[in-house]
């Protein structure tokens, strides 16, 4: 038997979760455009600056594990700006009026975001197959709990800033200064090795850097990474601890 | 006790009071008005009821919590209708109350049962798994009135529930919500700035204007608060030859014409019109709620819509 407070809050993280995953889901484009805009960058840049260096397939792997990260740093901005879209439309009202504890709303949004952002990341992963990937089965799980553990921390922290926004444009402005440095900053699409030191110390500050380093240790081996993988992980875990607090601090002080 | 108590609350905004020290008590069971024109701080009253607005000073409880301190306990106790459309329209009707039951732990089991019973008492049973993006104003309007009913509270809260609504519609909100208050012992709380809404829902009704109560009765009392019917001249008047008749008990020009109040009106009138001097226009009517406003504010109380007044009528023919 489970008391009745831990049903309670069950049974409210049920409902966020369930209507973060139900809009998903009827929003086609958006779950097309989700996939398929990394999909497209990862190609133009694989070809693109790969063709500049001499070897594309080489530069290919080497960007795969930064696009998996990209998916979702982008949907991390977007729960944020659909925390800021619900407060216009009045939804989250409906959602604070209720007994739920600031808490569990927090929880409850992020896991809905969360569910978004690694179906479209396990799906890339996935498509890693056909680009020439070479998982095995421990690599691919393995990669699943990154993604997982980064996925998290992100998204909380697009829900952070987004329960401090009040206008959707703002939000833009904001996120932009955000998600677009933690994308390029990681890494993602060039190697951290011979950069010079203010950006160094950057890249270092920057939670991306660590799951796209972990990602290519994990997928590409030992010698694409930077970092030891347990270092990247304790980061990662770091970040998502601090942004559990962070973020429901945030929210217990959200006005509308 | 009075199920709800509120002294001396106040919101400020930066430079504007929007609600300024108001104070009343609403009895349990009862359907109460909070009526007035735009901006006369209806909605942050309510936010502040549900917890929603902090408020800047002063005191308020719900079914016995403080609307500070108690928080839960004061949100376990209400049910509310947003002025604005607050039900997610990507989701079904069905979707939207269900996610309501769950936020609100109702009992699995009873779930279904009770939204059958709320879409019911809305007649949305039909429509309710179609999105509600496909509904209309009315539909959304209904279901969100369903969807604040669902979880049975103490208090219920609608803010505006028939604004922007059709002539028909608002009729069926009316009935939906005087059913309510027959069969439950639900307390209700409506805001308006329909004089017809607060007349015909409310047992009594708060007059708020600029963030402060102007008066607060039963309709019916507070129309004979005016003493009189209204009647209403247009043209050369010789205002002060008028207020010498006894039965003239006010007498006051607002918008180029002159108000009077007078005693039995339909006695007194040929006596009255005799001596106004150049009479254009004249109109005659027992008075209403924006009579009411009107002699407390010195304002008419203009209307959107359909829900025409009789001081909307006059000022439009001049
Ligand atoms: N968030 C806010 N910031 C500043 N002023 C506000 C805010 N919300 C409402 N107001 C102002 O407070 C006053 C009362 O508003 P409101 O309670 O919405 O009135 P009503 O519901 O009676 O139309 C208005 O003058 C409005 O402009
Ligand atoms: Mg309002």
């Amino acid at each position: 038997m489970i008391g009745e407070r831990t049903a309670k809050v069950i049974k409210g993280l049920y409902a966020l979760w369930y209507r973060e995953f139900r809009v998903f889901t009827r929003e086609k484009s958006r779950v097309f455009s989700s996939v398929a805009l990394p999909l497209f960058w990862y190609f133009i840049f694989g070809n693109g600056v790969g063709s500049m260096k001499g070897n594309a397939v080489d530069y290919q792997h080497f960007i795969f594990p930064g696009f998996l990260a990209m998916t979702i740093i982008f949907t991390g901005l977007f729960a944020g700006a659909y925390i800021v879209w619900d407060k216009k439309i009045d939804f989250l009202k409906e959602v604070l009026i209720t007994p739920l504890s600031r808490t569990t709303v927090f929880f409850g949004k992020a896991m809905g975001s969360m569910t978004d952002a690694l179906i479209q990341s396990y799906f890339l992963l996935a498509i890693g197959i056909f680009l020439g990937m070479k998982y095995s089965v421990s690599s691919f799980l393995l990669s699943m709990a990154i993604l997982f553990i980064f996925a998290y921390g992100l998204i909380s922290l697009g829900l952070i800033i987004g329960s401090f926004m009040e206008s959707p444009e703002g939000y833009g402005l904001i996120s932009s200064f955000v998600i677009y440095p933690l994308f390029l900053l990681s890494g993602a699409v060039y190697p951290l090795d011979n950069l010079p030191v203010w950006m160094q110390v950057l890249t270092r500050i920057d939670p991306a850097t660590y799951a796209v380093d972990a990602l290519r240790f994990v997928i590409l081996g030992a010698k694409y990474a930077n970092m030891p993988i347990l270092l990247d992980i304790a980061v990662l875990l770091f970040f998502d601890v601090l942004m559990a607090f962070v973020g429901t601090w945030a929210f217990k002080r959200l006005r509308l | 006790m009075d199920i709800i108590q509120i002294k001396n609350l106040t919101k400020q905004y930066d430079k504007l009071t929007a609600v300024d020290g108001i104070s009343f008590d609403v009895k349990e069971g009862e359907i109460f008005g909070l009526l007035g024109p735009n901006g006369a701080g209806k909605t942050t009253t309510l936010m502040m009821l549900s917890t929603l607005l902090k408020p800047t000073s002063g005191f308020a409880s719900v079914n016995g919590h403080d609307v500070v301190k108690q928080q839960g306990l004061v949100r376990n106790s209400i049910g509310m209708v947003f002025q604005d459309p607050s039900s997610d329209t990507l989701l079904s009707g069905y979707e939207n109350l269900k996610l309501h039951a769950l936020m609100y732990n109702l009992p699995l089991k009873e779930i279904n049962s009770r939204i059958d019973k709320v879409l019911d008492l809305v007649d949305l049973q039909k429509r309710k798994h179609d999105v509600v993006k496909k509904y209309s104003g009315g539909m959304r309007r209904r279901l969100e009135i369903a969807r604040g009913l669902l979880h049975s509270p103490k208090v219920f809260f609608l803010d505006e529930p028939t604004l922007g609504l059709d002539p028909q519609t608002r009729d069926h909100i009316w009935e939906y919500i005087q059913n309510l208050a027959k069969q439950t012992k639900m307390t209700i709380i409506v805001t308006t700035h329909y004089m017809e809404e607060a007349e015909k829902l409310c047992n009594r009704i708060a007059i708020i204007d600029h963030g402060k109560i102007a008066a607060l009765d039963s309709p019916a009392n507070l129309k004979r608060a005016l003493g009189g019917d209204k009647v209403i001249l247009k043209g050369r008047i010789d205002t002060e030859t008028l207020k010498k008749f006894p039965f003239v008990k006010k007498a006051e020009v607002i918008e180029g014409a002159v108000h009077l109040s007078v005693e039995q009106a339909g006695k007194n009138l040929q006596e009255l019109l005799c001596s106004a001097g150049d009479v254009e226009n004249v109109e005659v009517h027992s008075p209403d709620l924006n009579d009411v406003f009107l002699n407390l504010t010195g304002r008419a109380m203009r209307e959107e819509g359909e829900a025409s007044s009789y001081i909307q009528d006059i000022t439009r023919a001049t």
